[in-house]
């Protein structure tokens, strides 16, 4: 798979990491030759395998539904860049 | 079924709907964290380190949501997936703090079931089935505030992480009656089976519309879906002005933009969201920290055995014992009225009787009074014994409602109200005799016209002899007694 | 009197409670190494005084005539993609700095529970990506060793988990933690000639270890020999109610169930592991653990795992697929780094606190795992890895008719110069190639020291394992060990 630089931006703005035109420039033929490596998965014959689901058997536990957590507030809130009145703040929404 | 139509200037239009409802399931604890779900809390206090997507934090899932949203699925006749996984719907937004929310996409707990919907409430058996195409459980956002600061928003992730199942019809509505009739229907259903408290003005019930419309018979339009409408009404009227947009613009030669569209109550109208081009690259994969969900057949068993009768269940009981199809829909319609109803049975009540009066005596005390069944002055205990008072004779409908009123005020029983207030009819043939008698001497004039022909004075020997007994008269004794002595 | 930081895990723990030092003095010796140790990078944040607090304590149960606990008296550093309470933690990358979190990951509790004691938090490669400690936003780890050749060239301590084989290797502690996605453990402990073990998936808890790839990331011990390693994972494993896909099973006694006698046990030995070009010492040095181990009374077999070329691949669509998810947090919104330009929105806040805040080779994998994941490309990437995975899981299941517990080498060379392959991200992928495998399979897996090349560095053997069967991988590695008689150890330059 060849990688173009719009699909690297495209790419980069899907995963919200922004990125100078150098950048997609740098990052297109690396990024092809990477996937064009990882490619050669295609060739497996893989008819009637169930992709895996658990690695080590295992199945899913089921917890009690009890208040055990919360009330934390000034925990959460000590690492945020920025906080008032007990939000987490962002800059404005418009929506 | 439905003839709602839409009349363009080109012609007729159908309107087809689908609605995705996402129901907040009842839980103590959400669905992968230990915080509570409580509503109205102080902003982030009912916020775990899971919820706050704090470094290395991990889910583990809730038995008692997937217990409910298998109960949902088992009350609309669906399958249970006894294997499901929950995916990963990458975005990023400011009331999701693990850049993802952990729903199901691919295997969904609860696949394919139905609803059966009245749209026309005067015409009870003219119902209509409505898919379901799968019910899966999610995970809710947080709460953004974006009016009280000038330039910021407020972010509350107290809803971050409660457990919401996410019920998918298929597109089978063709208008807003049926709609708004199948939103309360699975309204009652969850409420009956106790998996949803139904409270739209909390939140706890929303649902995204998805509308287009087409000339009847054609293949289906372009959808547009108008997000987190939050009442049965709201829902009517977004599809309305959402069908009506959508034809405006075709007959004006454009084309209907499949897209987002959030809806204003203010004005009752939808509006477009402005959305980026990548917004629908979800990203959607197995997530990695949760193993496959597997149900054993205890587990399904339990769900199973502990569900209620449900409304259509319990509406054909009614029906069968002789109420009739208004009233059976008129009080299984909401859970609490039901289980009143069941109470005043259970008590002993005769169910037609016992409709009957439910219908127009309690509900006409209730709706002056302004109150919900759940807060009625009067148990169903209380009411079947005023009930059996009448049903034996003690009372007659007008002593009964005098005995209810009273029983209203002063929350007494109504055999001790009988008694205290000496309400207790009378069948005592001498006493009537007697009055009769007296009746008939003070009212020569009447009698002499009655006597003529004139039958139509049966009715006033009978109010006089009543009002000279004080209401307490066996008034089938009075009939009886007042024709012998008219001869 | 001896260094007291020449001792290993069980010796300082039986002369702790043998009385013969306190557990102070081993505290103080092993801060006192590490504060003159900054030329390695090693440690990003240093806590001598946890070290102490544990080491007074472990002093004090002694003296009450306490039972003393499991690692009473043992320092040992932590990986800083471990979560410590009130302790920075990192993950080694910009868009974490500062963080300092408000809980103890399991991993880590479970070892203060068992009386160690802390000496501080070890660098990495930034969130774990990476195989050369070359990724870290603080630095490089420089590894103790240096080639005999005189050069001088600082070389890769391997990675991830490269402060804790720099720091265990330079005696700067005598066991780490270690995080192992696709060999982060046992491709360092390769390269420094110490000791790591990874788990069965599910062993230890992952609550509070800042993830890189879920379904992949094991955490293990690091110490100097094998029996060290044993009693470390004993008390970093066990059943967690926190993380949905531990295990439910009680910790074997790994240290007390040791034995090097191999009679009865089958060694396999994958022809596909025989990769083109391995350097002619890696293959001299398999060659004779197999007859160390044939020495110690296994029967050796051949056995096929037809898949193993194609576990690179597969593993490079998984882990950074899991990865652009897991990293998703990292937003600037509720802790760590923001980077808010002058009129940006919310969305350009993301992008740019993320563009700042994540190294060169997280973006890339970021990108990679989004790219693999978008729409139309979700089958023919994730889904095809993930039925891959299975074949591979199936060779493995297939090879256990044959044989108890697998050899191979751990890497494909000695450890390389820094700034050596950093150009050429496949080529530093490559360096995983026998240790992902078994990844993918969630199966234990451990590196002992073997011999040294010819440049006098050190090389690993790698033994897999059953599911569950950290002790015939133990078991195999004591073999080895008693065999090797690996005492190098790097002159001390820093
Ligand atoms: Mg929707
Ligand atoms: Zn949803």
């Amino acid at each position: 798979m060849s990688v173009d630089t719009k699909t690297v931006k495209k790419v980069a703005s899907l995963a919200r990491i922004a990125i100078s035109d150098d950048d997609a420039e740098r990052l297109a033929p690396e990024l092809s030759q990477i996937l064009g490596w990882i490619e050669q998965l295609g060739e497996v014959d893989t008819s009637g395998v169930e992709p895996m689901t658990a690695v080590i058997p295992n199945s899913l536990r089921l917890r009690d539904d009890v208040v055990t957590d919360g009330g934390i507030r000034d925990a959460l809130m000590i690492n945020a860049p920025q906080a008032e009145h007990g939000f987490f703040t962002v800059p404005k929404v418009i929506e | 079924m439905s003839d709602y139509r839409i009349q363009g200037a080109t012609g007729e239009w159908e309107v087809v709907i689908g609605l995705e409802v996402h129901a907040q399931v009842t839980s103590n604890a959400k669905l992968f964290s230990g915080a509570a779900t409580a509503f109205g809390a102080e902003p982030n206090t009912q916020v775990s380190l899971v919820d706050a997507a704090m470094p290395g934090m991990l889910p583990v899932p809730n038995r008692e949501c997937i217990r409910q949203a298998v109960r949902t699925g088992m009350a609309i006749g669906a399958e249970i997936n006894r294997w499901s996984r929950f995916d990963r719907k990458n975005y990023f937004y400011a009331d999701l703090p693990q850049g993802y929310q952990i729903s199901q996409l691919y295997h969904p707990l609860v696949g394919e079931g139905s609803v059966e919907v009245a749209p026309d409430e005067k015409n009870p058996d003219a119902t209509k089935v409505i898919g379901v195409e799968r019910i899966h459980v999610e995970q809710d956002a947080g709460k953004l505030m974006h009016d009280q600061h000038p330039t910021r928003s407020y972010v509350d992730l107290n809803r971050s992480g409660v457990a919401l199942m996410e019920i998918v019809s298929r597109p089978d509505m063709r208008s807003p009656a049926e709609a708004g009739a199948y939103l309360r229907k699975l309204r009652a259903i969850l409420r009956y089976v106790g998996s949803c408290d139904g409270n739209m003005e909390e939140g706890s019930m929303r649902a995204d519309v998805n509308v287009s419309v087409r000339r009847p018979g054609d293949e289906f339009g372009t959808r547009t879906e108008t997000k987190n409408v939050n009442s049965v009404r709201f829902v009517m009227q977004a599809i309305e002005h959402e069908a009506n947009r959508q034809v405006d613009v075709l007959e004006a030669g454009g084309k209907i933009v499949q897209e987002t569209r959030l809806f204003n109550p203010d004005t009752g109208t939808t509006r477009s969201m402005r959305s980026k081009e990548d917004a629908h690259d979800y990203r959607y994969f197995p997530d990695p920290d949760l193993l496959p969900l597997e149900l054993d057949e205890a587990f399904l068993d339990d769900c199973r055995a502990s569900l209620p009768e449900l409304p259509d269940a319990k509406r054909k009981r009614y029906e069968d014992a002789g109420i009739t199809p208004y009233n059976a829909g008129v009080l299984t319609a909401e859970v609490e009225t039901a289980r009143w109803f069941d109470t005043l049975l259970s008590a002993g009540a005769a169910p037609v009787q016992a409709s009957n009066w439910v219908a127009s005596e309690l509900f006409g005390a209730l709706n002056r009074l302004g109150k919900g069944i759940e807060e009625s002055p009067v148990g169903p205990e209380q009411a079947a014994e005023l009930l059996a008072l009448v049903a034996d004779g003690t009372l007659s409908g007008s002593l009964a409602k005098q005995v209810f009123e009273i029983m209203l005020d002063t929350g007494k029983a109504p055999g001790a109200i009988v008694e205290e207030r000496g309400l207790k009819q009378t069948s005592d043939t001498g006493a009537i005799e007697a009055v009769i008698a007296d009746v008939l001497a003070k009212n020569p004039g009447q009698l002499e016209q009655y006597r003529g022909g004139k039958v139509a004075l049966f009715g006033f020997f009978v109010g006089q002899t009543m009002k000279a007994m004080g209401g307490k008269a066996n008034p089938a004794v009075v009939n009886d007694l007042l024709k012998k002595a008219l001869g | 009197m001896t260094d007291l930081t020449d001792l290993g895990i069980k010796q300082i723990r039986d002369g702790v409670r043998a009385g013969s030092f306190s557990a102070v003095d081993v505290a103080d010796a092993f801060t006192a190494k590490v504060s003159r140790a900054k030329a390695l990078n090693a440690f990003l944040v240093e806590t001598p005084e946890h070290a102490l607090a544990a080491a007074r304590a472990a002093d004090a149960a002694r003296a009450a005539g306490e039972t003393l606990k499991p690692l009473a008296g043992v320092p040992i550093g932590m990986k800083d993609l471990f979560c410590t309470n009130g302790v920075t933690t990192t993950a080694a990358s910009s868009i974490l700095g500062g963080f300092t979190p408000p809980y103890e990951s399991t991993v880590s509790q479970n070892l203060w529970d068992a009386g160690a004691g802390m000496l501080g938090k070890l660098n990495m490669d930034q969130f774990a990506m990476g195989s050369s400690n070359e990724t870290s936003a603080f630095g490089n780890v420089i590894s103790p060793w240096r080639r005999a050749d005189g050069s001088n060239a600082p070389l890769a301590p391997g990675g991830s988990s490269g402060g804790s084989s720099a720091a265990v290797a330079a005696r700067l502690c005598p066991g780490a933690t270690g995080t192992d996605t696709g060999g982060s453990i046992r491709q360092p402990a390769a390269f420094t000639g110490i000791s790591g073990i990874k788990p069965t998936y599910g062993r230890c808890s992952r609550w509070g270890t800042i993830a890189f790839a879920s379904s992949l990331d094991q955490a293990g011990p690091m110490a100097r020999d094998v029996t060290d390693c044993a009693i470390m994972l004993e008390a970093m494993a066990g059943f967690d109610k926190k993380d949905a896909t531990s295990l439910q099973l009680d910790v074997p006694g790994w240290e007390r169930g040791l034995s090097s006698d191999l009679k009865g046990k089958r060694v396999g030995i994958p022809k596909e592991y025989r990769v083109d070009n391995m350097p002619a010492e890696i293959e001299a040095l398999w060659q004779q653990g197999i007859d160390w181990l044939r020495d110690a009374g296994a029967e050796i077999v051949e056995v096929s795992l037809p898949h193993t070329k194609y576990a690179l691949p597969a593993y490079y669509i998984i882990a950074p697929a899991e990865a652009s998810s897991n990293l998703a947090r990292y937003d600037g919104v509720r802790y760590g780094l923001r980077d808010l330009p002058d009129g940006a929105g919310l969305q350009d806040m993301y992008a740019a606190t993320r563009a700042d805040g994540f190294g060169t080779e997280v973006k890339r994998r970021i990108m990679i795992g989004t790219y693999v994941l978008s729409a139309g490309f979700y089958d023919a990437y994730y889904t095809q890895a993930q039925k891959v995975r299975t074949l591979i899981a199936r060779d493995f299941e297939r090879a256990w008719a044959s044989c108890d517990v697998l050899l191979t080498p751990t890497a494909p060379s000695a450890a390389f110069a820094l700034g050596e392959k950093s150009a050429d991200p496949i080529a530093m992928y490559l360096n995983d190639v026998f240790t992902v495998p078994s990844s993918l399979a969630g199966l234990p897996a451990m590196s002992v020291p073997g011999g040294l090349d010819a440049n006098g560095l050190p090389l690993g053997l790698q033994i897999i394992g059953r599911s569950l069967d950290e002790q015939g991988v133990l078991n195999a590695g004591l073999a080895i060990e008693e065999r090797a008689g690996f005492a190098a150890r790097p002159e001390a330059w820093w």
